[in-house]
């Protein structure tokens, strides 16, 4: 009983060294860890903004790779999510807003890494060039790239760029109001 | 000019042949529901009514009628609101509510709370609400908006199912956790958005997924403990989709060894659809359930020759093993994305002359059919909207006669092809109330246009095939609800919308039925000729199934979820961008005024008399 008493005394006071550990290893102020991880946030504590990635797109975003990726767009299901970049189930790219950012960089890792609402992760599915290629169509799609490599055309059927309301054979008629039409038949 | 109207041309001298061939004749390969039936009360047996709503449809038979009638035509114009409710959500609402011991709960979109009202208190105040917490990556596998279509009522249980595929059953008193069975599994592109629906003992899911190569299946669980009691699949060998001895379809067409592997390319079925996300019925005479199956997947119908059983039909099965008893394929190698998943309205309808058991199904396909609910037969199928991609259905085979001129094929694009993939109608139930014996039914008017691209299948991304664009079809309004005579086959009346009709149908013993429209509209209908006697505006779209109850007070409330969204209302829900016409499927292009009508965010609304 004795025994056992004093193991558990030693055991406490061992637990209470522990407590009391400090580790002074991993405060240093000049974190070199991660030079290319990609920056999330426009907050920058102490004012100082963090270094920039230094992860290259190693294609540049020429009108091959926007052409390369907008094929792989298709080839990959992007567009069954994203379609022709109205969006769908997953959010539209054509627009102005960038959920987790429009660098390049953030493109990528939004491919790579997945998001936690959806976007799957395409980490060890598609070669890095491919995954820049997809980058550079993207950023094509909200005019991000500068017009003359934008594709010219696009591969999808031509269905027009602009809302088409009606039916073709069929002209609208006219609703007035915001009311629906009361016409018991 | 030409070229505009050239497929017109084609597509008329087309139907020409076609109708020469066929034994039936059809003046035009476009049809437009027959006008003029008539009201005749309903004389078959009618469920019993506590003023309670315990379950998707409030009964078997998929009524959506209660024999409540405090609310009538003289006073419909009175109602007013009794209480809201936030439900803390910004996807669409679809769900009915239910209620039971004086207490509703409320399903919701993703994240799936569900919550207790409590009606016995001023304003229904919050009994406890519970976060099943499904994971945010299931919203990268939901095809179309994050919807729940509701749940039932159980010995003391609330049981529904969540978007990232579990079926979980909640203590009604207390709100704590029974049981939770995973049932589904996202990383192969499966959900659950449908009701779970209670038959006897068990309840009944199935999941979704018909455009992520999703084989569908139904499961039946026991709804005390969870057990998984039968599953079901519907493409694959027969011992997979329970066929055996007592499976007895009615055409020759459905008949055969393993056609859910023969009727498609080696392994496709695998990858097929079929999903079960739509309603569910149950002749408790014949312990039968129904339940129709999904689209096949892909889309892209070049990529699956084939009638891909036992894809976009109807089974009927066991209600206690799940065997199949018939089943009938609505569309055969389905090309436009016409899932068969929805309700079907049990009914003893006088026909040619004898009662005849009857399933009433207003298919997205274009047609209400008149099924023998005993055996499958098609007794009728009748255009109740706009159709140009079928002529018809041949009775003698049970077929749906294609209209080759709009048949999707590699390199074309298909124009003017209607309904649209969501179809005359969609998931959203109609009302059958048997006072003036009609059904009421909320619908779309759409086409759309079509071109097949190849799709390579990677499990957990969408495989679909189709660049697709939608827009109002004829008249150029997206929706219409109408009253439909389905002894006559004709329709008796119908309003037209701006957007597609994407609520429920209630109807009630008072002779009002309601229904809510994509723009917050909340109106009231008198049964018989249709005449608007209420309306209210709700902060959001509707797409939400109306309920009625009785209250504590012995009062008849009546009950609507607002909160735009599903797959018309994505365009909302997503903020999608409407310069690309393909987008959500080829919706957002119907629907690209939408945002300028409503916006999202859920609420609960009930109303009352003074």
């Amino acid at each position: 009983m004795k025994t056992l008493f004093s193991i558990a005394v030693v055991l406490s006071l061992l637990a209470g060294c522990d407590r009391e550990k400090r580790s002074y290893k991993d405060q240093s102020p000049y974190v070199e860890e991660a030079p290319n991880k990609v920056v999330q946030s426009d907050l920058h504590p102490g004012m100082m903004p963090p270094p920039a990635s230094t992860e290259k797109n190693v294609y540049s975003e020429s009108a091959y790779d926007v052409a390369e990726g907008q094929k792989l767009f298709q080839q990959y299901n992007c567009s069954g999510c994203h379609f022709h970049g109205g969006g769908g189930i997953g959010p539209p790219l054509m627009d102005s807003d960038w959920i987790y950012g429009s660098d390049p960089q953030n493109i990528r890792a939004t491919i790579l890494e997945g998001r936690p609402n959806g976007m799957p992760s395409f980490r060890g599915k598609i070669a890095d060039h491919q995954v820049w290629e997809i980058v550079a169509y993207v950023r094509s799609l909200s005019g991000l790239l500068p017009k003359d490599i934008s594709p010219g055309r696009s591969d999808e059927m031509s269905l027009g760029t602009t809302p088409q309301q009606t039916h073709p054979q069929y002209p609208k008629k006219e609703q007035p109001g915001l009311n629906r039409e009361e016409k018991p038949k | 000019m030409y070229l505009a109207f050239r497929p017109i041309f084609v597509f008329v001298l087309l139907a020409a042949f076609i109708s020469g061939c066929n034994s039936r004749s059809h003046t035009s390969s476009a049809q437009e529901p027959p006008h003029g039936g008539v009201m005749q009360p309903y004389a078959g047996k009618l469920p019993p009514d506590d003023g309670q709503w315990t379950m998707p449809a409030k009964d078997y038979g998929a009524y959506r009628y209660s024999q409540m009638e405090q609310i009538n035509t003289s006073n419909a114009k009175d109602l007013k609101l009794a209480f809201t409710f936030s439900t803390g959500t910004v996807n669409g609402l679809e769900a009915a509510p239910l209620v039971v011991n004086n207490t509703m709960y409320i399903i919701t979109s993703f994240p799936n709370f569900l919550y207790a009202l409590d009606l016995t208190k001023a304003g229904a105040p919050m009994k406890w609400a519970y976060d099943p917490k499904p994971v945010a990556s299931a919203k990268g596998v939901a095809c179309c908006d994050l919807v729940n279509r509701g749940g039932s009522y159980y010995n003391g249980k609330i049981i529904y199912a969540t978007l990232d595929g579990y079926a979980i059953a909640v203590d009604a008193n207390d709100g704590h956790e029974v049981w939770k069975t995973k049932v589904g599994d996202i990383n192969i592109g499966e959900t659950i958005t449908m009701a779970a629906q209670v038959v006897k003992d068990k309840v009944l899911v199935g999941n979704s997924g018909g455009e992520f190569g999703v084989r569908g299946w139904i499961i039946a669980l026991n709804a005390d403990t969870g057990k998984i009691v039968w599953k079901a699949y519907n493409t694959g060998p027969d011992k997979d989709v329970l066929i055996g001895p007592r499976f007895k379809p009615f055409y020759d067409m459905d008949k055969g060894k393993d056609l859910g592997v023969s009727s498609w390319n080696p392994d496709q079925w695998k990858i097929g659809g079929g999903n079960v996300w739509g309603w569910i019925s149950y002749d408790p005479d014949l312990n039968i359930v129904y339940h129709g199956t999904g689209n096949p997947g892909p889309w892209n119908p070049d990529q699956r020759p084939g009638d891909n059983k036992w894809t976009s039909g109807i089974f009927a099965r066991d209600a206690d093993t799940g065997e199949a008893l018939w089943y009938y394929q609505w569309s055969p190698h389905d090309m436009h994305d016409y899932d068969g998943i929805n309700e079907q309205i049990l009914l003893d309808l006088p026909i040619d002359g004898k009662i005849r058991k009857v399933l009433v199904r207003p298919e997205r396909n274009g047609y209400i059919y008149v099924l023998d609910r005993t055996t499958g037969e098609v007794l009728s199928a009748t255009p109740y909207g706009h159709i140009t991609t079928s002529t018809g259905v041949d009775l003698k085979t049970g077929r749906l006669q294609m209209n080759e001129a709009l048949k999707p094929t590699p390199g074309k694009v298909v124009h003017g092809a209607c309904p649209a993939s969501p179809g005359v109608k969609d998931w959203n139930p109609s009302a059958f109330s048997p006072k003036t014996g009609l059904l009421y039914l909320p619908h779309n008017n759409l086409c759309m246009d079509w071109e097949s691209v190849e799709t390579g299948y990677i499990a957990g991304t969408p495989y679909v095939g189709a660049d697709v664009k939608m827009y109002p079809g004829p008249g150029g309004n997206g929706g219409v609800f109408s009253a439909w005579d389905p002894i006559n086959k004709k329709e008796v009346w119908h309003f037209d919308d701006r957007f597609p009709v994407w609520s429920g149908a209630l109807a009630t013993a008072g002779n009002v039925v309601f229904y809510g429209t994509m723009d917050g509209w909340f109106i009231a209908r008198d049964a018989k000729d249709g005449h608007e006697l209420w309306r209210f505006k709700t902060g959001s779209g509707i797409i939400g199934q109306p309920i009625t109850y009785k209250g504590p007070d012995g009062k008849q409330y009546v009950a609507i979820l607002s909160g735009v969204g599903g797959w018309a209302g994505a365009i909302v829900t997503g903020g999608l961008d409407v310069r690309d016409p393909t987008a959500a499927l080829g919706f957002a292009n119907a629907t690209a005024e939408l945002p300028k009508y409503t916006n999202k965010g859920g609420m609960l609304y009930v109303f009352a008399l003074p």
